[in-house]
């Protein structure tokens, strides 16, 4: 080999040692809690398909008149649905500007064994037309189930 | 009528853009000097007519005319003047023709100051912009137009957006574009020397000081955009990893590399087809940002469902200029050549190796911004997921430690090769220094975790190396030699980067964040201060009516501040907006804003309550890097081009570049 050879091929085996530690650090930073956040729906939670104790998120509405405060603190307590099935839901802390029950949100948190959802992070919507996608998608496939579940009631009774 | 001059001067400036875009490319290839020169007139037309249209849609905004649809989707009669102006980026369409009329703006520049170039670099450089705005132009005509009628008109337009009603758009967006749309220019510098198999250093050199000024604008445009965040989101933080921040960011990080490389491209010679593949990757990126935000790809993958040709036309846009530049460069760059040689221990290979931990950065940025949307291809829709911020944390912070360590070993380094003896001789108190420092400090202001004493040691590390270099460089045998402004300008840069690293430190290690629940005249203690709540009282402002609260921050008996955080509603929108109240300082900011008011009858509030120490640092370190970017603008070498020019020299190119610079010095390789 050449000088030149030498330095290009110390230099080469440099960068390909750098990628493979590079990929190591993105794997590992997306496997880890928090990292990458999946979309869940209040059925799906209710079914106990979604992980314990690995945070996640949910998109649904806010129950009608579940909205509750402890007193002399800023824990609430709400549920979340897709019109199908409600998740229990609390959080410590101011609630975004449009929060509002009946309306659009998304919580970021974690499923606890009691079944109640601690939230970490509430997300409402940025503006009157938009509307999360998390929430579109969990009220769409709640349609779609309930949909599926009356074919199979009404076939099931011919 | 206007609306209409509008449209008319966007078909106008097509044509104008592709006669631009292919006769002088064109001209160049034959050696005809006719259409090469065509090159300069038409970008002057060009701009002209984007202008006007810019004009015409900037009329209708202030005149408020809502028979255009895109007026009256982003304004509203009682909107202030300044924010009926700035609504004409408040939404896609506009944006895109301000990014036009950037792009018309900067090539009008490079017409203009390139008066000491060969003619036929000039008419491909200018041929490349030529084409970018083709894409924008087409993109517009087609599927964006701005200047849509809506009959019959609304009475009154749907406002923009509250949260965009602040002196910060006026300016951020703006900024932040003439960074995107400056990159253009070395993208077509690069585009040109490959086109043209010109492949020295020249392109480097002229390209140069517009890529620093791109990267000047785009630096204080998302510094502009993370300061106003931190005020008006009114949960305190300054970057979030939003993806429409990460548009911004990657750009950013990929124009620095860029800096360096064609510092060194310059200089030595070296690294001559990886700085082209910067340029194309810089602005690449610049226009994948632009697109992911503007389009709303990011937030929803239905943006490209609601007008499936928009998001089709961008696809292809994308691929065509990304897809081209990558072909041509796979094509010419063999033919590059090495450059100059140099050892594994030099200055070259510091710069190279921190070339390749920003691009890691970049595509690791990318890859976290992309991912939803990857996943979401890949597995067809099966279900939504998002990439939170500890992915972002935990890949960047690793990437960063090893680069600022070779920032600081960078300017110390000798060219072509230094022993390891005599580096780490050089480096030696700095780094002592800065360990000590670093390690112990963190105990002095009362709490040690590894983060805080690993980011003061970095940032002491910056500090005292630029220190160290600035007098290894200006003090010989005791008389102080000055050196040039790009060489100031550099060590300023890097001082705003121990500043900024100073303030992300000390505030992510040190501030308090309470929220508590208020009634009136309840106190609570933070940091030392204390906060009284004085209640809420209701304020009109000029289109809104506001909740404005008062608390009374006081620091043992004495009075330091009154603030007044508010929760405004607008009178044409049904979304409220948060204002928070801070009293800023050198050393800590007092943040307060209202979260919501907890509706039990006893005038009770959520509030926040935040303590954050030095986080004026963070964007006032992003100031000195500009700072620095422009003290190296002005250096003597650039000066002297326009000196020339203004005394009627028609100066061979090269000729004004110190001969030190020159990279015919540097092309003898060194064996090793």
């Amino acid at each position: 080999m050449t000088p030149r050879q030498k330095k290009v091929s110390i230099f080469v085996g440099i960068v390909v040692v750098a990628a493979g530690l590079v990929a190591w650090l993105v794997v590992k930073a997306l496997n880890q809690n928090g990292g990458i956040n999946f979309a869940y729906t209040p059925s799906e939670v209710f079914d106990k398909k979604a992980p314990l104790g690995r945070s996640f998120r949910i998109g649904g509405l806010v129950t009608d008149h579940s909205l509750k405060r402890d007193k002399g603190g800023l824990t609430v307590h709400f549920q979340l649905t897709d019109t199908v099935r409600s998740i229990p839901v609390v959080f410590t802390g101011p609630l975004p500007d449009l929060f509002k029950e009946g309306k659009g949100a998304v919580v970021d948190g974690t499923l606890e064994s009691d079944g109640v959802f601690h939230a970490t992070e509430v997300l409402a919507k940025h503006n009157e037309v938009y509307q999360a996608p998390e929430v579109k998608d969990s009220l769409k496939r709640a349609q779609a189930e309930k949909a599926a579940a009356a074919t199979a009631i009404t076939s099931s009774a011919k | 009528m206007i609306p209409e001059l509008g449209h008319f001067s966007l078909i106008i400036a097509l044509a104008l853009a592709i006669t631009q875009g292919v006769l002088p490319i064109w001209g160049a290839t034959q050696g005809n000097r006719v259409l090469m020169g065509l090159a300069r007139p038409v970008a002057v037309g060009q701009f002209l007519f984007v202008g006007l249209a810019f004009a015409s849609l900037a009329y209708s905004f202030v005149t408020s005319d809502f028979s255009v649809q895109y007026v009256a989707e982003n304004s509203n009669s009682h909107l202030p003047v300044y924010y009926r102006f700035a609504a004409l980026w408040g939404g896609h369409e506009g944006s895109i023709l301000l990014w036009t009329m950037l792009l018309a703006t900067w090539t009008l520049a490079v017409a203009q100051f390139s008066k000491h170039l060969p003619q036929d670099m000039v008419a491909r450089v200018l041929g490349v912009m030529g084409l970018i705005s083709v894409g924008f132009l087409t993109f517009m005509l087609l599927v964006s137009d701005p200047f849509q009628r809506l009959l019959p008109a609304p009475a009154d337009g749907r406002d923009l957006n509250p949260l965009l009603q602040d002196p910060g758009m006026v300016i951020h967006p703006p900024m932040l574009y003439m960074g995107y749309v400056g990159f253009s220019v070395a993208f077509s510098f690069a585009l040109s020397a490959l086109i043209g198999g010109q492949l020295d250093a020249t392109w480097a050199r002229w390209s140069r000081p517009w890529t620093t000024v791109a990267w000047v604008f785009l630096t204080l445009g998302i510094a502009l955009g993370s300061g106003w965040a931190y005020y008006e989101m009114g949960w305190g933080g300054w970057w979030f990893w939003d993806p429409v921040e990460n548009a911004s960011f990657m750009p950013w990080l990929a124009g620095t590399a860029l800096i360096h490389s064609l510092a060194v491209t310059e200089k030595r010679g070296a690294f001559k087809s990886w700085t082209v593949l910067l340029a194309i990757g810089a602005f690449s990126l610049s226009l994948l940002g632009t697109f992911l935000v503007r389009s709303g790809v990011l937030t929803s993958v239905h943006a490209f469902v609601t007008d499936p040709r928009r998001g089709l036309f961008i696809l292809v846009f994308l691929l065509v200029v990304i897809g081209l530049s990558l072909v041509l460069y796979a094509w010419r760059a063999p033919k590059v050549g090495l450059g100059g040689s140099f050892d594994l221990v030099s200055r070259e290979s510091f710069l190279l190796s921190n070339n390749v931990l920003l691009s890691a950065a970049a595509a690791t940025v990318l890859l976290g911004t992309l991912y939803p949307l990857i996943y979401q291809a890949w597995t067809h829709g099966a279900r939504k997921l998002s990439v939170g911020p500890p992915y972002f944390d935990a890949v960047f912070i690793p990437l960063m430690v090893p680069m600022i360590i070779l920032l600081g070993m960078g300017p110390i380094a000798r060219w072509k090769q230094i022993s390891v003896g005599e580096i780490m001789r050089r480096v030696r108190w700095p780094a002592a220094i800065s360990i000590a420092l670093g390690v112990l400090a963190p105990f002095a202001m009362g709490k040690w975790t590894p983060m805080i004493a690993l980011g003061l040691t970095l940032a002491f590390w910056i500090m005292t190396t630029v220190v160290v270099d600035l007098r290894r460089r200006m003090v010989r045998d005791g008389k102080v030699k000055g050196q040039s402004r790009s060489y100031y300008g550099m060590q300023l840069a890097h001082f705003g980067v121990a500043v900024f690293i100073l303030g992300v430190t000390l505030v992510k290690g040190y501030e308090t964040e309470r929220d508590v629940r208020m009634n009136p005249e309840d106190t609570v203690a933070v940091a030392g201060y204390t906060f009284r709540f004085d209640g809420v009282r209701q304020v009109r402002g000029p289109n809104y009516t506001a909740q404005q609260g008062r608390l009374v921050v006081l620091k043992g008996d004495k009075t330091v501040a009154q603030l007044y955080p508010e929760k405004r509603d607008f009178d044409s929108s049904p979304m409220p907006m948060t204002e928070a109240a801070i009293n800023s300082g050198l050393f800590r900011d007092l943040y307060v804003s209202l979260g919501d008011p907890i509706g039990d009858g006893t005038g009770a509030w959520a509030v926040r309550v935040y303590y954050k120490p030095f986080v004026d640092w963070i964007w006032g370190g992003c100031v000195l890097m500009a700072l620095g970017g422009i003290l190296a603008l002005s250096d003597r070498r650039y000066r002297i081009h326009i000196r020339k020019k203004q005394a009627g020299m028609e100066s061979p190119a090269g000729n004004a570049v110190p001969a030190g610079d020159s990279p015919a010095l540097v092309h003898r390789s060194k064996a090793a």
